[in-house]
């Protein structure tokens, strides 16, 4: 059993449910809605977050101690959003609700002794700048069992009370009864290769190419550019590979049988190879492309293949921003007569 | 225009130097065709794309009146706003073409009037005028197929004496001469009456979709306008026809890979009813559609499949076993074309906004519009007229060796069209004085000096362009015929000190990776060697050569573009190729191993 309140599986959510499960959360629902391959796992909703801070803020008061700070007076905020962020993390969660994410974990690790999952804020904010003041990239791999996992979901939430996230609330006098923020939960890809894609071009803004880039091993080298992944350019419709850069991959990031990740050399035979066959690349233009169509948007989405089952999944998409807030004035318009197009090769540069 | 960019240039005209020793064979070259000091001021680049090799005396006049009537499409006809014609010179036989541009605003201003008057008619009714088009360009076919075969009778036959005609068959050889050479430069003009318009509706789609979609593929643009049904894939078409009649005939066993044409025609002879009926079959075929040269048809060795059969039935032998296998070899044009509409309600989809779209649908309603004469003339132009042009020419070049001008008939190619007349002429008024015709102790000595000079040429390597580059390229004639670009020259001079590497780039014509070994084809009559799975690297890849694309493995080719027929065959056979390497074939050694990356346009050699 778990609370409607507190616990919203990917099944049961949508893009349009992001208040209560932030932008990632419903990204990830949303996918599972349309078919697109996503590991299984529940979104900690913005429910849950609430009851957690209402139980505090009961006992003490944490958020008339935030409104009443001054955000240029760094040691003053310091000291108190440490306080609050200790409290967060560590003061006895109501019991219903830490029974709720016990629960979730279980069902989700369907039993097996060890079921690894990512743990990653998800932001109820369209707000970027405010999203990654407010920690809300925060991501942590491979952790294990229901503990640890309840751990990391308090880490993300205290991240809300992060030195930098309080100063900025305050700066804008943002009301504390509006802090809100969700946790996915996500059964965790042991990945052969892993990386980022574009429906866009980030280099020339084309909406008709896919650039994809991949290493080997889990994504977050990728993402935290510890390695120069390789790379490709696809075309989005024709499938044609017109760009081939493979790098020399020194390293990789691998799981820690303890829980959490390492980074280790990358097997000398493997580190100039592809880490993607060209059937992996098409596979992952088909799912770019029903991702992108789907949202009627670009798309900058993280994947994973499984090492074991070599299933090509996506742990994530979100809106393309850079070029789509450059697309200005189309290329041409319709002209009242047709031929006119043509000067513009014949009529010269004018 | 960007003023940190250094000048440009490459080696004056006038540094490069006649090969010692061909001097007098560069003099044969008209006049007008020579450098003079003057052309230093100007910007020329080498024409590898239609001239790839040094061009004999005669074949000049493809040159010539191409390029005239060229001209007076832009200058004189349609009134291209910023370019005049093309000017061409010729050193050590190879032909270096440069632009007249239009650059001053108000002439610009003022030729933008006229072109509309006359350009926009020709969009706006299309289809009238290139269905007028056809018939005169039929008409024109059926005037040179009715010119009389060249020959001096001893004496005048009787019935012409009888009839009255009044004048003799000598006077007749000048006569048709002068109708040949005249219909050559008439069919030029045909040949650019739609041209240049044409291109610059698909250039205008083309321009569109590279801004739209900065990293679209060529081939992508050309596949969303190109049609499936053009002329040029008739002459495949029969081919495949054909297998499937030797197969109902049940004369399928004559066709063994390796035996030449002659050979199974004879044995086609010898097989009773059945072999003539494939042999009609192949009658039937060959009129017109066999009328395909092996070229782009401005040689004259490049021979057409009716004059050597050997490319057409070098195709014959794997049809045969695809349809024994059960592969009906029908082109699957529907799906090709459902393809294709795909294809262009796809990136339509993608672009921006509904105003884009309204433009797009625009500008490829007309490219599409303008296509089937940019894809259909060819055939009619610079194959089936051109054919008859030479083998005309080869009539003269026969008789004027019966009489002892020449050593062969294909002599006659090696002087130019107004040496030919001088030389019928000479013939002429032997034959009516009773004397000795000059020619036979003029010529010989004269060929021989012209063909070794065309041998010493063809090992002699020409820069790529010549003279001060100019700051912009901004004639549409050369921007579209040929690919010039200020880019491109930069990294022409920049490979001009390029070390060598075991990767040649080209373009991405067909996509696809296959190793294999390299079959280094420099004329058709190498086609024989081709085996199974070969990979052909030759200087050009023509749609006729699509008999032998299946069974090759994939295509390199030294010179063509992704607008190239060679390009679009090449996918419909799901074929690996790169196209426009620009020296693939002097690079490649017969027999290497490579690999051939059809989707990036590069080719490895292994070994």
């Amino acid at each position: 059993m778990h609370s409607p309140d507190y616990i919203h599986w990917f099944a049961d959510v949508g893009i349009a449910d992001r208040p209560r499960v932030g932008g990632k959360g419903g990204s990830l629902g949303e996918l599972h809605r349309v078919g697109i391959n996503v590991p299984p796992g529940f979104v900690v909703g913005t429910g849950a977050f609430e009851h957690c801070i209402q139980a505090l803020e009961a006992q003490f008061g944490i958020r008339a101690q935030i409104e009443a700070l001054d955000p240029d007076d760094l040691a003053g905020v310091s000291g108190c959003t440490q306080s609050i962020r200790a409290l967060v993390e560590k003061a006895p969660l109501p019991a219903d609700l830490l029974a709720a994410i016990e629960s979730a974990h279980d069902e989700l690790s369907a039993g097996r002794a060890i079921h690894p999952v990512a743990v990653r804020s998800s932001a109820t904010t369209e707000d970027a700048i405010d999203a990654s003041f407010a920690g809300l990239q925060d991501t942590y791999l491979w952790v294990q069992g229901a503990a640890d996992t309840v751990s990391m979901i308090r880490r993300c939430w205290a991240s809300m009370y992060s030195v930098e996230s309080v100063t900025y609330r305050r700066r804008r006098q943002l009301p504390e009864a509006g802090v809100a923020m969700a946790v996915v939960v996500q059964t965790m890809v042991d990945a052969r290769t892993a990386g980022v894609l574009f429906t866009r071009s980030p280099t020339t803004g084309d909406r008709s190419v896919i650039t994809v880039e991949g290493a080997w091993g889990l994504g977050s080298a990728v993402v935290g550019g510890e390695v120069t992944p390789d790379r490709w350019v696809i075309g989005k419709i024709t499938g044609e590979i017109s760009a081939r850069d493979i790098s020399d991959k020194a390293v990789q990031h691998s799981p820690l049988a303890t829980g959490g990740i390492e980074e280790v050399p990358v097997d000398p035979a493997l580190r100039s190879e592809p880490c993607m066959s060209d059937d992996e690349l098409q596979a992952l233009r088909a799912i770019a492309r029903k991702v992108e169509k789907h949202y009627g948007h670009a798309q900058d989405i993280e994947w994973a293949v499984d090492r074991h089952t070599g299933t090509v999944m996506l742990l994530q998409s979100r809106p393309e921003t850079v070029w789509s807030s450059q697309d200005a004035a189309p290329v041409a318009r319709a002209a009242a007569d047709p031929l006119a197009h043509v000067m513009a090769i014949f009529g010269g540069r004018r | 225009m960007n003023a940190s960019a250094k000048p440009m240039s490459f080696p004056l005209p006038s540094s490069l130097k006649v090969v010692p020793g061909t001097e007098r064979a560069q003099a044969a070259y008209p006049y007008y065709t020579q450098f003079t000091p003057a052309d230093d001021q100007r910007f020329w680049f080498y024409n590898s794309m239609h001239f790839p090799e040094p061009m004999c005396a005669f074949d000049m006049v493809t040159a010539e009146a191409a390029y005239c009537a060229l001209g007076s499409s832009s200058a004189k006809v349609h009134v291209i706003p910023t370019t005049l014609g093309i000017d061409h010179r010729i050193i050590n036989g190879r032909v270096y073409i440069g632009g007249n541009a239009v650059t001053d605003p108000s002439e610009i201003e003022r030729r933008v009037g006229e072109f509309q008057q006359r350009a926009f008619y020709y969009y706006a009714n299309w289809e009238t005028l290139y269905t007028q088009w056809r018939e005169k360009m039929l008409k024109l076919i059926d005037d040179s197929r009715a010119l009389p075969k060249v020959e001096l009778p001893e004496f005048e036959p009787l019935e012409h004496v009888h009839a009255g005609r009044g004048i003799a068959s000598n006077h007749f050889l000048l006569d048709t001469y002068q109708k040949t050479l005249e219909g050559y430069f008439r069919m030029w003009h045909h040949h650019f009456e739609f041209l240049l318009l044409g291109y610059g509706a698909y250039m205008t789609f083309f321009a569109f979709c590279k801004k739209a979609f900065p990293e679209i593929s060529d081939q992508t643009v050309a596949r969303m306008v190109a049609g499936m049904e053009a002329e040029i894939f008739r002459p495949d078409d029969e081919l495949r026809r054909l297998a499937r009649r030797a197969v109902e005939l049940g004369v399928d066993g004559n066709f063994t890979e390796g035996v030449a044409a002659d050979a199974v025609m004879a044995s086609l002879r010898t097989a009773g009813e059945a072999g003539a009926a494939w042999l009609a079959e192949l009658e039937t075929s060959r009129d017109p559609w066999f009328n395909i040269n092996v070229g782009d048809g401005f040689y004259h060795y490049h021979r057409s499949w009716n004059d050597d059969l050997t490319m057409a039935f070098s195709g014959l032998p794997g049809y045969i076993e695809r349809i024994k296998a059960g592969d009906s070899l029908e082109r699957p044009v529907d799906a090709l074309q459902a393809e294709r509409q795909q294809l262009i309600a796809d990136y339509r989809e993608l672009l921006g906004s509904d105003e884009e779209r309204a433009a797009y649908d625009q500008m490829i309603a007309l490219a599409h519009r303008v296509f089937p004469y940019v894809e259909g003339h060819k055939f009619y132009c610079e194959h089936w007229y051109t054919n008859l042009f030479f083998n005309k020419i080869r009539e003269f070049g026969e008789l004027l060796s019966k009489h002892g001008f020449f050593a062969t008939t294909e002599d006659v190619f090696h002087l130019t069209h107004f040496e030919l007349e001088s030389a019928i002429i000479d013939l002429m008024n032997s034959w009516s004085t009773g004397g000795a015709p000059h020619g036979p102790h003029h010529w010989p000595t004269i060929i021989e000096e012209r063909k070794a000079a065309i041998a010493v040429w063809a090992q002699h390597v020409t820069p790529p362009a010549l003279g001060p580059v100019p700051d912009v390229i901004d004639d549409p004639a050369i921007v579209m015929l040929w690919g010039i670009t200020r880019e491109g020259l930069e990294t022409w001079l920049t490979a001009a000190d390029g070390t060598e590497s075991k990767e040649i780039k080209g373009f991405a014509a067909s996509r696809g990776v296959v190793e294999g070994t390299a079959r280094v084809v420099k004329s058709v009559q190498e086609i024989d060697r081709l085996r199974q799975g070969d990979i052909l690297v030759c200087q050009v890849t023509n749609p006729t050569w699509a008999p032998i694309f299946q069974k090759i493995g994939a295509a390199v080719s030294d010179i063509g573009g992704s607008m190239s027929h060679a390009a679009i065959v090449a996918r419909e056979y799901g074929l690996p190729a790169v196209v426009g390497t620009g020296n693939a074939t002097a690079r490649i050694r017969d027999g290497q191993r490579i690999r051939v990356d059809g989707g990036r346009g590069t080719v490895t050699i292994l070994e």
